[in-house]
């Protein structure tokens, strides 16, 4: 006979939304399940957690995520949570989407909530294309990659997103692939506890999209490319680590102390209060 | 360490005869209301309103801030509103077009909030310092999809205070956006406005949950009025919300018809089936009219004045002014089509109300008087159609 064992994350999880939606192969779990355990090793109280995400394949996991969760509207999730934030403080306000959500269409929330330091932590599924609409090219395909809108090759520079994160200000930067699950782990831990904007880049595999028409048609191949491509460099110049076919590299890039928004918020109206 | 106070009402009403501008009026109207959060962008002419928040939200522990864009500031109001305190944000016409994508999330989400658009001359950037009432129609139908809204239209100053008050009420009754459709005059306007008590300000506030948290919490379940009590962020629930169509669970059900059908029909029931509880208007001399002006905004009062003179001269002219003008008040204009033999409707846009009208008028001739630009309608314009009809 065999046991039925719970899974030990399942508290983390809404078990009747699953099985999920995700394709085999995929990379979003692992970064659900990385989520999970962090929250479980810092003993987190789900009370009070809540998670948005958008649209796309990654936008999901808020429905997976057995805390307070909302399903934004396309790109904007950042500008969700800011709201919930600033509305009630005591929150942890995780946002965890996709390259096409959070820097196509939501480029501009993720600049403005990383250059005001609101204290977020923002984890990116960057799977390099628009995974639900069948993988078109996006802000973060790399150059000379193949999809669906690129079927002569890609002629756009991709975003560097680690660089582009760094230079708006966020005070925790950084970025991993979902072979990294023990560091992706311990930097959403990190993240977490941070004041301030925190962003966390997850390389993850698209075996069905992105790899089908690149050459990577599993999601081994995908993890072995992530292998053999990726080059662990803490705290290196964010502005040289972009993801080419023959390098990515990964570690922590920024870690630096900055008043987060929450607490000079609350200077602010305590100032405000006494004047009145 | 939460930075939402809930200060004593009292210490926040400014009770009172006070002469103010109709965007601080509006501002005024919303922090009475209970408003703890504003999100906007600056855009003439509802600037005042993000300004007069600025200043007053911090000295009574609210937040105000100011967001990248218009679509960032919905989307914060929303956030805002499920974390359990009223939000507003303020806007004209571009700002308002960049908003209809969360508008469409806050009725799919069932979110009270309140949206001021004080309107100015479009389409484009059109004319930022003069006053339009073109976006009635974009207020009623501008986010894709269909579902059903509450739009109020103040005439003064004292009704930005007023429906500012009453916009919250609704929103946290019905749980919907609801929409304070102002234009520039009524916005830059100063006039004496009488600030009631706290205490004699009627305020409304969202239905709680009769259920503690469990893993069976259906966050979108309604009560017999068709709204859902509403959980917010923090409270325990672990609830899911969507802006994909969905069940009582708050779960995505993207191919069931039954669920897009009993979803959709429920939000645009839950306005329908309470529309006498929401609609109101306002008559002047319609007893015995036999020429009806049916106005709303500013250009109602000059109807007013044109209707007096009307009477001064013998005809039998009044008025319907609206109040509520989403949703529609077709019995009220159904009724006085009944009795007049012709209704007059001004309006500052090409025509957008005026086929409302027609439609509820039924036989009843229709006669549209379009202003756009500087000035309203003035009186003596009005009152020639009235006197056009008589002949």
């Amino acid at each position: 006979m065999m046991e039925e064992l719970p899974h030990p994350y399942e508290k983390f999880l809404r078990k009747d939304r699953i099985p999920h939606i995700w394709c085999e192969g995929c990379g979003n779990g692992i970064i659900l399940n990385c989520f999970a355990r962090a929250l479980d090793e810092l003993n987190i109280d789900l009370d009070k957690v809540v998670v948005v995400s958008g649209i796309g394949c990654i936008g999901r996991v808020s429905g997976y995520t057995n805390t307070d969760s909302f399903h934004t509207t396309h790109g904007r999730p950042i500008a969700f949570a800011t709201g919930v934030k600033l509305a009630n403080p005591e929150l942890k306000v995780a946002v965890i989407s996709g390259d096409g959500d959070l820097f196509a269409i939501g480029g501009n929330h993720f600049i403005h909530a990383a250059r005001r330091n609101l204290d977020i932590q923002v984890i990116c599924a960057n799977n390099f294309i628009y995974g639900m609409t069948g993988g078109q090219m996006g802000p973060t395909t790399p150059l000379e990659t193949w999809t669906p809108t690129t079927p002569y090759g890609n002629i756009e520079q991709s975003f560097n997103l680690v660089h582009l994160a760094a230079a708006c200000g966020a005070v925790y930067v950084a970025r991993w692939t979902t072979l990294h699950t023990r560091w992706m782990t311990e930097s959403i831990k990190k993240a977490l506890q941070k004041e301030g904007f925190s962003f966390i880049e997850v390389v993850s595999e698209c075996p069905e999209l992105f790899g089908r028409y690149n050459k990577m048609e599993t999601g081994i191949k995908m993890l072995k490319w992530f292998k053999d491509a990726s080059q662990v460099q803490h705290f290196s110049d964010p502005a040289k680590a972009e993801i080419t076919p023959n390098r990515i590299v990964v570690g922590e890039f920024v870690d630096i102390e900055k008043p987060g928004y929450t607490k000079l918020r609350q200077q602010m109206t305590m100032r405000a209060a006494e004047k009145k | 360490m939460t930075t939402i106070s809930v200060e004593k009402p009292k210490a926040i009403v400014r009770s009172g005869t006070r002469f103010i501008s109709g965007d601080i009026a509006c501002a005024e109207g919303a922090l009475a209301a209970g408003c703890r959060f504003f999100a906007g962008y600056p855009i003439t002419p509802a600037t005042e309103i993000a300004e007069h928040m600025a200043r007053r939200l911090p000295e009574i522990g609210g937040v105000y801030i100011q967001m990248e864009d218009e679509i960032a500031s919905m989307a914060a109001i929303i956030g805002a509103s499920y974390a359990g305190v009223k939000s507003m944000t303020a806007t004209s016409g571009p700002g308002f077009s960049l908003m209809m994508e969360n508008i469409g999330l806050a009725v799919m989400t069932e979110t009270p909030c309140v949206v001021v658009n004080v309107m100015r001359g479009g389409p484009s950037t059109g004319q930022p310092t003069m006053p339009g009432q073109q976006d009635v129609m974009q207020v009623r139908w501008g986010s894709h999809g269909d579902y059903e809204i509450i739009a109020l239209a103040p005439s003064s100053v004292q009704e930005m205070f007023d429906l500012t008050v009453q916009a919250f009420n609704l929103s946290e009754t019905y749980r919907v956006p609801v929409f304070i459709l102002a234009d520039e005059i009524v916005g830059h306007m100063w006039e004496r406005v009488r600030i009631p008590e706290h205490e004699n300000i009627k305020i409304v506030n969202r239905k709680k949950p009769s259920v503690p948290p469990s893993n069976t919490f259906a966050p979108f379940k309604p009560d017999k009025d068709l709204v859902p009590p509403m959980a917010v962020f923090g409270e325990g629930y672990h609830f899911h919300a969507t802006g994909l169509t969905h069940d009582e669970r708050g779960y995505p059900r993207t191919e069931s018809a039954e669920a897009q059908t009993k979803l959709v029909q429920r939000l645009c029931n839950k306005i329908r089936m309470n529309k006498e509880r929401i609609i109101q208007v306002e008559n002047a001399m319609l007893e015995g009219a036999e020429i009806a002006v049916i106005a709303y905004g500013i250009a109602a009062r000059a109807a007013l004045s044109a209707v007096r003179k009307a009477r001064e001269r013998g005809i039998r002219a009044g008025l319907l002014r609206l109040v509520t003008i989403w949703p529609f008040p077709e019995e009220q204009v159904a009724e006085v089509a009944r009795q007049v033999k012709a209704i007059v409707v001004p309006e500052m846009n090409c025509g957008q109300i005026v086929r409302e009208v027609e439609r509820a008028a039924k036989e009843t001739p229709v006669i549209f008087l379009s202003k756009l630009g500087e000035e309203p309608h003035k009186p003596s314009e009005i009152l020639a159609a009235i006197e056009g009809v008589q002949k």
